[in-house]
């Protein structure tokens, strides 16, 4: 009798012990939407100050960004201008040479090559973006210059070349991924047929992976967007609606740098320019996030 | 009757096409070794004559022969230590709890989504949000505490996501066997799933780690100062860190700066390089043990 109470009781007590891990372990896991909900209310609150003050037609269709100095103008489409800049200009170069390098490594490399490039590219997504922000000011621009004398110190191509070196290997390694995952029984039967191997990447594998290929460019995308200090060292910080690369430009990411290493005093309008424009780089580099693991998350259910 | 196996004009270029884009594909592929070693060349060629036991021991100066790293190195130094010891527990529990607990219901779904989500959400708005919660809201200032919060909210989903792949590698065969002898789920998880996956967690925590040693953006946002010339005391002293410094030096047009900020990579890039070498040392071990 005695025996079982205490048996008992150890039941209990492990009984309890499990449900406090249980839920101690629940709520670390709830913190990570804790902190959606934190970007989300801290972002749009403050934003919505700013906009109690200018109009958010103004905000998104005005074309001079001036909030530092007067006469002051809020219109964000330079910063929107000076992002996709970069962002177009380093999808054009990080985009087929990605595509490619995971053709390669995918359908002709050998698995030794595979394995001892998959550390350099490990190593190249690794290095900190501030170092890629001094490559691009005292390498890349000095090039540039020998080339285009016209160019500005600052300027957006120097940005672009490093942010594409930048999403590189994410773009590899996520095609790869893809590349792989296409059953080599395809591959097999184009030979098969008689294709070169030239047609069976471009006819059979790309294709068959393209949903995984597309998901990686929207990913790499989306980086791109919200990449800061490369941008904001080789960009410059001068909010031009332009599309010469040649320029100097500002970005959304290098716009709230600027205003956090200033002196601008906490309840002014200006302040709360950061979290308008905050919101809107969320907003976008959300999207594309959502979209691009929904397409990952769907491609990987159909080969498994 | 024409021969099957004679090679046409047209079969030679389509062949000839095939070599021309293995050819492209193998050169752009080894692009990304010379971009590396070019970048490695030049970051050495420029800073390693600044590289010196005076440069790592002086305070930030405004003469360049005088100017060192000593308050950014311990500044990013309690940084790290102060973020792991945040963000690795809460991190792996969370990842225990989406791996060994959750039910598929809407909410555990959610979650999942929401750290993937996270894991993609720029760093910078890290740094806003930490400015407004952990500096203003809660009162911290520019201390190294607001910014170890900061960037323990940023590396979480790096944390989860890494450790959530390690316990996933375990084999159920060894959950299975412990739940037969009658182990409850947290003892099963204490003693046989986190042993089995610890070299993997420990990968992915030093990893994560090392994301955050070189992380500028949302420092910069909350506020770490760019001339700090003493020595972080409390987790509520002000700080500089590592990547702040190097971005203060190579901002400004003088060229001594410039070769200081390159000095400052050097360091940078071998901390990086120990603690990745580290990660990979443990996987291969593990490897090992495992094969």
């Amino acid at each position: 009798m005695q025996a079982q109470a205490s048996e008992l009781h150890r039941d209990r007590q492990r009984e309890w012990r499990e449900k406090s891990v249980r839920r101690t372990l629940f709520v670390c896991a709830l913190l990570s939407i804790l902190t959606t909900i934190g970007i989300i209310v801290v972002l749009f609150s403050e934003a919505g100050k700013f906009f109690a003050d200018v109009s958010i037609f103004d905000f998104l269709l005005g074309t001079q960004w001036t909030p530092l100095f007067q006469p002051k103008s809020f219109g964000v489409l330079p910063l929107v201008c000076g992002t996709f800049l970069i962002v177009a200009g380093s999808s054009i170069i990080a985009m087929p040479l990605g595509l490619a390098s995971a053709i390669y490594l995918s359908e002709f490399a050998s698995s030794r090559f595979r394995r001892s490039l998959k550390p350099i590219l490990e190593i190249l997504a690794g290095i900190p973006t501030i170092v890629y922000g001094y490559f691009a000011l005292t390498f890349v621009t000095p090039i540039l210059a020998y080339v285009f004398p016209s160019i500005a110190v600052y300027n957006a191509a120097s940005a672009s070349i490093v942010v594409a070196i930048m999403v590189l290997p994410m773009i590899v390694s996520l095609c790869d991924d893809a590349l792989r995952a296409v059953p080599n029984s395809l591959r097999e039967g184009a030979y098969a047929l008689g294709a070169t191997s030239f047609e069976v990447s471009t006819r059979v594998s790309v294709p068959a992976a393209l949903s995984g290929v597309i998901a990686s460019f929207v990913l790499a995308f989306s980086r791109a967007i919200g990449e800061t200090m490369a941008v904001s060292l080789a960009a410059g910080n001068s909010p031009n609606l332009t599309i010469n690369p040649l320029e100097s430009i500002q970005t959304m990411t290098s716009y709230i740098v600027q205003v956090s290493l200033g002196d601008t005093p906490t309840g002014t309008v200006e302040y709360y320019t950061i979290f308008a424009v905050g919101a809107l780089l969320f907003l976008i580099t959300l999207v594309s996030n959502v979209v691009a693991n929904r397409v990952l998350r769907r491609f990987r259910e159909v080969y498994e | 009757m024409s021969n099957l196996l004679e090679i046409t004009p047209e079969l030679r270029h389509r062949r000839r096409k095939s070599t021309a884009f293995r050819y492209v594909c193998m050169s752009v592929t080894w692009m990304s070794v010379v971009l590396l070693v070019l970048l490695l060349a030049h970051v050495t060629k420029a800073g390693i004559d600044w590289l010196d036991w005076q440069f790592l021991t002086s305070f930030p100066s405004r003469f360049p022969e005088k100017a060192g790293l000593k308050s950014a190195l311990l500044g990013s130094t309690w940084l790290i230590g102060l973020t792991a010891a945040f963000s690795i527990p809460i991190g792996v529990a969370a990842a225990i709890y989406l791996e060994e607990y959750a039910q598929k219901n809407r909410l555990n779904e959610f979650i999942e989504v929401n750290v993937t989500n996270l894991a993609g959400v720029p760093s910078i708005v890290y740094g806003i949000l930490g400015l407004a919660i952990f500096v203003r809201g809660m009162g911290l200032g520019r201390s190294l505490l607001a910014g170890a919060l900061t960037m323990s909210l940023l590396i979480l989903p790096v944390i989860i996501l890494a450790s959530r792949e390690a316990i996933r590698a375990v084999p159920n065969s060894i959950r299975q066997a412990a739940f037969a002898l009658g182990a409850t789920r947290w003892q099963t998880t204490r003693h046989h799933v986190l042993p089995a996956a610890l070299p993997g967690i420990l990968t992915g925590v030093i990893l994560a780690m090392s994301r955050a040693i070189g992380e500028t953006a949302p420092m910069v946002m909350i506020g770490a100062a760019a001339y700090v010339a003493f020595m972080p005391e409390s987790p509520m002293s002000d700080f500089t860190t590592l990547p702040i410094q190097i971005y203060n030096w190579a901002k400004r047009p003088k060229e001594e700066f410039q070769q200081l900020a390159a000095a400052g990579i050097i360091v940078l890039l071998v901390a990086l390089l120990l603690m990745n070498a580290t990660a990979i040392v443990i996987r291969n071990m593990s490897q090992k043990k495992g094969a």
